[in-house]
């Protein structure tokens, strides 16, 4: 087991690593030069050359990467004399549009996206499964219909109707207030403010994933439900309650952990549409606006880097549940 | 004197969008304690069907059933086809047992063999876990299971077919039942598990006195372990009787052709295998007449057209021993003789 996961570790390192080459290799063929953008519109040759050298993009590319992947570990200081600064390990680069190092930045971001994906999660698996599992046992009937309806209405309507749908809805109810909706609020020192502040990028979020959710889970529980030891059980004498709850939920829901924890390691590298109708200054929303706007390399590098880690990370968490619900997958 | 498991007029029907498939018609056979009835017939000639009934396993909403299943227990008799679906399924595991064709897929992958005997047993009897767990090991140790004790916490994926449907067996006797089904128990199985497998059946039925109804392609097991041989064809009983004169004076064209198919070491008969000629009737629309007739080769031997008129009734041939056919037994005998 020990080694199993060490094993899978060393193998997520090598990707990432892999991943940067990659990156680096596309922002070398980029016809952008981030010197040039950082100085803005009246910029002299030799301001576009100091900014170079200060940004250490006066190197090859290979140099530039290694310096990246340095950083990473030991912390990067920039430029010299007075304008020296220092991003501290571990550092992802310095951003310039936002005068501030890309650790800080992706720190100060990451909040927004951890909490819309968590609260997200839960509303949509709480939906998902408990629809799923509501329709699979009436099946035929009007409830079952009824859930086939919000199926098919939440997984072909876009998240930007959903979501301005959700936003007018809240707007009319005074519930959203545009000016204080980027600023980030503490669930701890202030629960109902988190609350109404998100609230409403989780139901959007949330409505897909919870008609596909829905989908899944009815689909598993009626297959399950005319497997052969399903008919063992009743043979035993096994209640209808009994066999739901036990023996088919055990069995239909486990290959939903693979979609919950790979989804909801997704979301965690950003949910862009979501983040940007709401104000929600997240991962997605900063790598929207890096990409669009300011052409930040290195912040377009750090979020990417953030983004595919939790991807990597919850695939490994995935087959580690998977091993732990499912006894025939053995870890060796 | 009743039987323990008395079956009377049991019909199962499945309305389709097609029609009504009717799957057992009007089906009636008892069985004893200690005694061993095999029910044979090609795929969808009934055999399962009707015993699913019996256990009350088929979807309310889906089937329409109809007749008496009368289990005459201690406590007085008990009609499991009209019983509250309560009692019926506090029958299930305790007072009848079923174990199924493919032992694979039969176990709940998800739980150790010792949980799911466990769970029978904790189900029908006051006691705890513990106690629960030590009937497993019991019951596992009775079926064969080596190192019962340490295997008993093995999941379905650690023990080999012939294993499991032994556990499956361990499973269906945890609480000493009176009748047990046995659906094709070997047909999954390896020609030597098949053996063992049947050997064990016997041998625990002596030890648990129980009913048992063997359902099975397989007329070798038949005379191995049955003492008492129904044949079904199209969802009807066409003959019944003791095993030996059965397989010995057939009564009925279809037995006789089951019989003739059986593939033979000690008669070579310059290698084709005799076979039925055509293909079951559509449980939809059967044939008028006796559905077996238009694949029937002593048809022409009856005189007239009456087969293609009249369903014969099930009528006594000999002692003790039924068959659905217009021939009577001596007819029968001169027609094969004739080459029918």
């Amino acid at each position: 087991m020990f080694k199993y996961v060490s094993r899978r570790l060393a193998y997520a390192i090598f990707l990432l690593f892999l991943l940067s080459i990659v990156v680096y290799l596309i922002f070398g063929l980029l016809p952008i030069d981030p010197a040039r953008i950082s100085c803005g519109v009246h910029c002299s040759p030799a301001t576009v050359l100091g900014n170079r050298h200060r940004l250490g993009l006066d190197v090859p590319l290979y140099e530039q990467w290694w310096r990246f992947i340095c950083g990473i570990f030991a912390g990067r200081t920039y430029g010299d004399g007075a304008a020296q600064f220092t991003c501290p390990a571990p550092s992802l680069g310095y951003s310039f549009p936002h005068n501030e190092c890309v650790t800080n930045v992706i720190a100060g971001a990451f909040p927004f996206t951890l909490s819309l994906a968590i609260g997200a999660f839960i509303l949509w698996m709480t939906i998902g499964v408990s629809f799923g599992i509501i329709a699979a046992r009436f099946r035929g009937t009007f409830i079952d219909k009824a859930a086939t309806a919000f199926v098919l209405i939440g997984s072909s309507l876009p998240t930007f109707i959903v979501g301005l749908l959700v936003y007018i809805a809240a707007f009319l109810m005074h519930w959203i207030d545009p000016i204080s909706q980027g600023l980030w609020v503490s669930p701890f020192s202030d629960p109902f403010g988190f609350f109404k502040n998100f609230i409403f990028p989780w139901i959007t979020l949330a409505l897909a994933f919870a008609a596909i959710y829905t989908r899944l889970t009815r689909g598993n529980v009626i297959e399950t439900s005319s497997e052969d030891f399903i008919r063992t059980a009743r043979a035993k004498g096994v209640s209808e309650r009994r066999i739901l709850i036990k023996h088919n939920l055990r069995t239909s829901l486990a290959p939903l952990v693979t979609n919950a924890g790979l989804d909801f390691g997704g979301l965690l590298g950003g949910a862009i549409i979501t983040e940007s109708i709401f104000q929600l200054p997240g991962l997605g929303m900063i790598s929207l606006k890096a990409v669009l706007h300011d052409y930040d390399l290195p912040l377009i590098m750090g979020t990417t880097l953030v983004a595919a880690t939790f991807i990597i990370l919850f695939n490994l968490i995935v087959d580690l549940a998977y091993a732990y619900l499912d006894p025939r997958v053995r870890i060796a | 004197m009743s039987s323990f498991l008395e079956v009377k007029n049991l019909s199962v029907a499945f309305p389709t969008e097609d029609g009504i498939v009717q799957a057992t018609n009007e089906v009636t056979f008892s069985v004893d304690l200690g005694q061993t009835l095999a029910i044979v017939g090609e795929s969808g000639s009934g055999k399962s069907v009707s015993n699913l009934a019996i256990m009350g396993l088929h979807n309310p909403k889906s089937t329409r059933i109809s007749g008496q299943a009368i289990f005459n227990l201690e406590s007085g008799p008990i009609d499991v086809l009209t019983a509250p679906t309560e009692t019926v399924r506090k029958m299930r595991g305790s007072t009848m047992s079923m174990i199924f064709q493919d032992p694979m897929s039969s176990l709940h992958p998800f739980f150790t063999i010792g949980n799911q005997i466990a769970e029978s047993w904790l189900l029908h009897n006051e006691g705890g876990k513990k106690e629960a767990r030590a009937r497993a090991i019991e019951m596992l140790d009775l079926v064969g299971i080596p190192s019962a004790d340490r295997r008993v916490d093995d999941y379905p994926h650690q023990f080999s077919g012939g294993m499991r449907q032994r556990a499956m067996i361990a499973m269906a006797l945890v609480n000493n039942p009176k009748l047990l089904i046995a659906d094709e128990p070997t047909t999954a199985l390896d020609v030597t598990i098949q053996a063992q497998i049947i050997e064990l059946i016997k041998q625990v039925q002596k030890e648990f006195n129980m009913a048992v109804i063997l359902i099975t392609h397989d007329l070798g097991v038949v005379a191995e372990v049955a003492d008492h041989i129904n044949v079904m064809y199209a969802g009807r009983l066409v003959e019944t009787g003791p095993v030996d004169d059965v397989f010995y004076n057939s009564d009925h064209p279809y037995t006789r052709g089951l019989l003739n198919s059986i593939p033979r070491v000690d008669s070579f008969h310059g290698g084709r295998l005799s076979t039925i000629p055509g293909q079951p009737p559509s449980l939809i629309h059967l044939p008028n007449g006796c559905s077996f007739q238009p694949r029937c080769s002593y048809a022409k031997h009856v005189f007239g057209n009456k087969c293609e008129i009249s369903m014969p009734e099930l009528s006594q041939k000999a002692a003790n021993h039924l068959a659905r056919c217009h021939l009577s037994e001596a007819e029968i005998i001169s027609a094969t003789k004739a080459g029918a």
